[in-house]
């Protein structure tokens, strides 16, 4: 099974990188672009098909590693 | 007093903070981020500047994990005095040790230049050589310095007296360089035996490198 975990900087907290790809979309007259939000992908490889004790353990994973809660969210999709 | 330095792979600040304590007297010890205790006599333990684990995943984020780091908390639970410096306030906070977190600077940029900082609270071990208001020209080298915490969170620092020293211009005008919420730049644990800041006091020990106000921001270490 694959989780697929992204993490971006949670709403309210000013995304930086987000706001630097959206003046440059502007810049390249790409019109209509309300908002960016710039995040990262982890992708992991699990041993395990039990897709409850699946989600279980990355959102552990997420909560003490992948993702710092004081600024990020995360989303867990898992795909066997 | 003995002064010990926290070494991960990375770290790249460890030999000018020893430099700086011991020109302020102290003896120190460089420790290691596979050992598993602090060296008995620990007065001070400093998480030195650098890049432990190549800022993988978030700056700080790996560090947290290494077996020392059960040590520092252990340490720091027992009252004793932790300063973390621009990486070593990362891992404080991604140890959750300190308050809130490191963010991209603003604008983007690796900002490496000297900056002026204003004291805010010498009510503490850290500072307490200092005054209120005093203005320190101190060197800032950082890409991820930009200081986030909510607004219940930043009531609290300010409650507590918590929030150390602020970037601001050569007059005192606060001058944010990096994005930091009021411009902070270093802050305290509640117990205040905790202390983080970004801008480097062991860089500016010499005035023939540009500042020596890094002399007085340390000392107060050494005073009871």
């Amino acid at each position: 099974m694959k989780a697929i975990v992204n993490i971006s900087l949670k709403e309210g907290v000013l995304d930086s990188q987000g706001k630097a790809v959206h003046h440059a979309l502007d810049a390249l007259k790409f019109e209509g672009v309300e908002d960016v939000r710039v995040g990262k992908q982890i992708v992991l490889k699990l041993s395990s098909s039990d897709k409850v004790s699946a989600r279980k353990e990355v959102t552990e994973m997420c909560e003490s590693l992948l993702a710092n809660t004081v600024i990020e969210d995360y989303e867990i999709e898992l795909i066997i | 007093m003995k002064v010990s330095i926290l070494q991960f792979p990375g770290t790249n600040c460890e030999y000018d903070t020893q430099y700086a304590f011991e020109k302020l007297g102290a003896s120190t010890s460089l420790v290691w981020h596979k050992d598993t205790s602090l060296p008995k006599d620990t007065g001070l333990l400093v998480v030195a500047g650098g890049f432990s684990y190549g800022d993988y995943l978030r700056s700080g984020a790996i560090a947290r994990f290494s077996p020392i780091m059960k040590a520092v908390k252990e340490y720091a639970d027992d009252g004793g005095m932790v300063l973390g410096i621009c990486n070593g306030f990362q891992v404080l906070t991604e140890s959750h040790m300190l308050p809130g977190a490191l963010k991209r600077n603003e604008h983007l940029h690796f900002i490496s230049r000297h900056h002026h900082l204003k004291v805010k609270s010498k009510d503490n071990r850290f500072l307490q050589e200092m005054q209120n208001s005093d203005i320190v020209n101190i060197p800032i080298a950082h890409h991820d310095g930009n200081f986030y915490i909510d607004p219940d969170g930043l009531k609290e620092l300010y409650d507590n007296d918590q929030v150390l020293l602020q970037y601001c211009d050569e007059h005192g005008k606060t001058s944010n360089p990096n994005g930091s919420v009021d411009a902070i730049a270093g802050i305290c644990n509640k117990n205040k035996n905790i202390f983080g800041l970004m801008p480097h006091p062991e860089r500016a020990m010499d005035l023939i490198l540009g500042s020596d106000d890094g002399i007085k921001m340390l000392s107060g270490f050494f005073k009871d």
